[in-house]
């Protein structure tokens, strides 16, 4: 069966942002990139599938700029068989991202479809479940175990209270927890051979697809900021300041 | 324009959440109702009933809604948004599993997880973990919207909203309940908790949990965890507290053990106190914490179990 990932470039993950001087944005300028963490754990459970003789090919499409090719390579190295970059920078929201996806889905008619359950810089939570609802797939999101059968995926999700377990038919979205797996390394025969593996370039117009905004962002601040307290030098310190300093006990 | 608030229970009790949901829509000043989906779940509509500002309870009982499976159920929202000018949910597991779902089927941007209303169409909503908040107005008609629940208090419980079923029942054949492992504790919901105290890769094993737990009984406190503990197996997932965990801000945090990750502040930092226990003194959670106490954890807790 075929599985297509989602994978998007982001902010590495240990990189603390700064909000630009003049409050539009955050400030990207010479930062680390890499592929958002929640993706890279989807790629390595395609690959897991693949592995075990479930999947047969594994597509990953990212739509962003062409530097987003170099994430795709990633996914490549990995062990993603190809993939697809809808190059696209204007009104890249979620919803927007989803449609294009959905046009994607459409031609690659997966089985399965992977995708991280959130992307660390616009903390969205939110792509995976459009797309189902685009595709009218079910959805799994927040999957911490995937297990595959004939024309179903059973999946266990984090939930607030704990676990849960369902059951969809396929084709179906899941999206990724952080415990679902630990993705491996590229090794470096594997990125040499990535470089070689087919890569192709859409644009939202090849797919027939018009994006309008839906939201427009005002502005960007960092927050209030804490500065450090003191320190304490003893538990009966610390436990008397608590109670007639802070007052919260 | 009026307010469409989803109620976040599990069949028997109306989860706080829903009163942070409706005291962040209050801020709207529009007339709100509260929709409940499920099944048996008429205990949850009187309990919605109750909750101060909202005018109608509507109560989609059907057992198709058993388990608030998204497929079925963001049908019958986006249905029934068709009277509402917003839609709003509180940003749990269960809110940001439907809502998107609702949003796209409605053809419009969903707003996640907004901290502050400014006007009817322009809200703030934290980015990359917390280190920025972004302003974004929405430009559709129709807003869609999770609500991060540590940032509004609860609504009051002095309401008497009229009940009104729904029949409207979608039913469902792409996905099916298998199974649940909810875990049970007498302590309060971290969420919904005054004090916390939280436990990191320090802790060095689950056993050691116990440690915490005894604190925690005496300041009747939560127990939260890292990502770490979590990922190490000390405890289990719904303990999380962070970017991709739990969002909290209770009176008082109490993290042990933890070093001070953007990820963990992400979800904690927030907190009206800080007190951090790590026996290094650089770790960065010092920097945010009020107070701190560089010591050996396994020398502080049974200490600090004792003086309470
Ligand atoms: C995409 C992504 C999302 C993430 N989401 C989250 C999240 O939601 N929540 C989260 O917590 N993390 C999250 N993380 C992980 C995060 O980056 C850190 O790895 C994690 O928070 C570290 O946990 P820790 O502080 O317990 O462990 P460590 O960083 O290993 O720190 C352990 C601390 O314990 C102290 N210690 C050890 N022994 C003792 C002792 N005897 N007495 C006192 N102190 C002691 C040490 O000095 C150290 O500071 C995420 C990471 C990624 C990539
Ligand atoms: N521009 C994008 N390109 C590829 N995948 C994306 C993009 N944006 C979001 N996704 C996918 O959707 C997931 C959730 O993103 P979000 O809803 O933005 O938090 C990400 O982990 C990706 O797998």
């Amino acid at each position: 069966m075929k599985v297509l990932v989602t994978v998007k470039r982001v902010i590495d993950y240990n990189v603390k942002i700064r909000v630009k001087p003049d409050g539009s944005d955050v400030d990207l300028t010479n930062v680390k990139m890499a592929v958002n963490p929640f993706c890279e754990i989807a790629v390595e459970e395609a690959v897991r599938l693949k592995e075990k003789g479930i999947a047969s090919e594994i597509v990953v499409v990212s739509v962003g700029g062409s530097e987003a090719q170099e994430q795709l390579r990633t996914a490549l190295a990995l062990g993603a068989d190809r993939a697809i970059l809808v190059e696209s920078t204007a009104n890249t929201e979620s919803l927007n991202v989803a449609k294009l996806l959905a046009k994607v889905v459409e031609q690659e008619q997966p089985s399965l479809v992977i995708m991280g359950k959130q992307a660390i810089d616009s903390d969205n939570n939110q792509t995976g479940q459009m797309l189902a609802a685009l595709c009218d797939m079910p959805q799994a999101t927040f999957a911490s175990e995937v297990s595959v059968a004939d024309n179903s995926v059973t999946v266990t999700r984090e939930i607030d209270g704990g676990l849960q377990t369902l059951s969809l038919q396929l084709p179906a979205i899941v999206t990724t927890d952080l415990r679902l797996n630990e993705p491996r390394y590229a090794s470096l025969p594997n990125i040499m051979k990535a470089k070689c593996k087919p890569l192709a370039t859409v644009t939202p117009d090849d797919l027939g697809v018009t994006l309008s905004a839906h939201t427009q962002l005002l502005g960007v601040n960092p927050p209030p900021q804490r500065s450090a307290g003191v320190k304490v030098k003893s538990v009966a310190e610390l436990v008397d300041k608590l109670k007639n300093e802070a007052k919260v006990i | 324009m009026a307010i469409l608030v989803i109620a976040e229970h599990d069949n028997q009790q109306l989860k706080p959440a829903t009163l942070n949901t409706v005291n962040a829509a209050s801020q709207l000043n529009q007339p709100i109702s509260i929709l409940v989906i499920g099944s048996d779940c008429q205990a949850v509509a009187e309990q919605a009933s109750a909750v101060s500002g909202v005018d109608t309870v509507l109560v989609a009982d059907n057992a198709a809604y058993q388990h608030q499976l998204a497929e079925n159920t963001a049908k019958l929202i986006a249905e029934l948004a068709s009277d509402f000018d917003y839609v709003i949910a509180a940003g749990t597991t269960t809110g940001k599993n439907t809502l998107p779902r609702v949003a796209a089927l409605l053809d419009v941007a969903q707003i996640s997880d907004i901290v502050a209303v400014k006007s009817a169409d322009t809200f703030v909503r934290p980015i990359y973990a917390g280190n920025a908040l972004a302003t974004i107005q929405s430009l559709d008609s129709k807003k869609v919207i999770t609500v991060r629940t540590s940032a509004f208090d609860a609504a009051g419980t002095d309401g008497s909203a009229t009940i009104t079923p729904c029949g409207l029942v979608h039913a469902n054949a792409q996905s099916e309940f298998v199974s649940e492992e909810l875990a049970v504790s007498e302590r309060p919901e971290l969420t919904a908790a005054s004090v916390i105290i939280s436990g990191g890769r320090g802790m060095g094993n689950g056993e050691n949990f116990s440690l915490l737990e005894k604190v925690a009984d005496k300041l009747g406190a939560a127990v939260g965890a890292s990502r770490a503990a979590v990922d190490a197996g000390f405890v289990p997932n719904d303990m999380q507290v962070g970017q991709t965990g739990k969002i909290v801000a209770p009176d008082l945090y109490i993290a042990v053990g933890i070093s001070g990750a953007i990820q963990h502040q992400a979800g904690m930092k927030d907190s009206k106190v800080i007190v951090a226990i790590n026996k290094d003194e650089e770790a960065p959670i010092f920097q945010i914490a009020d107070y701190g106490l560089v010591a050996d954890l396994f020398e502080v807790l049974p200490e600090l179990e004792s003086l309470l």
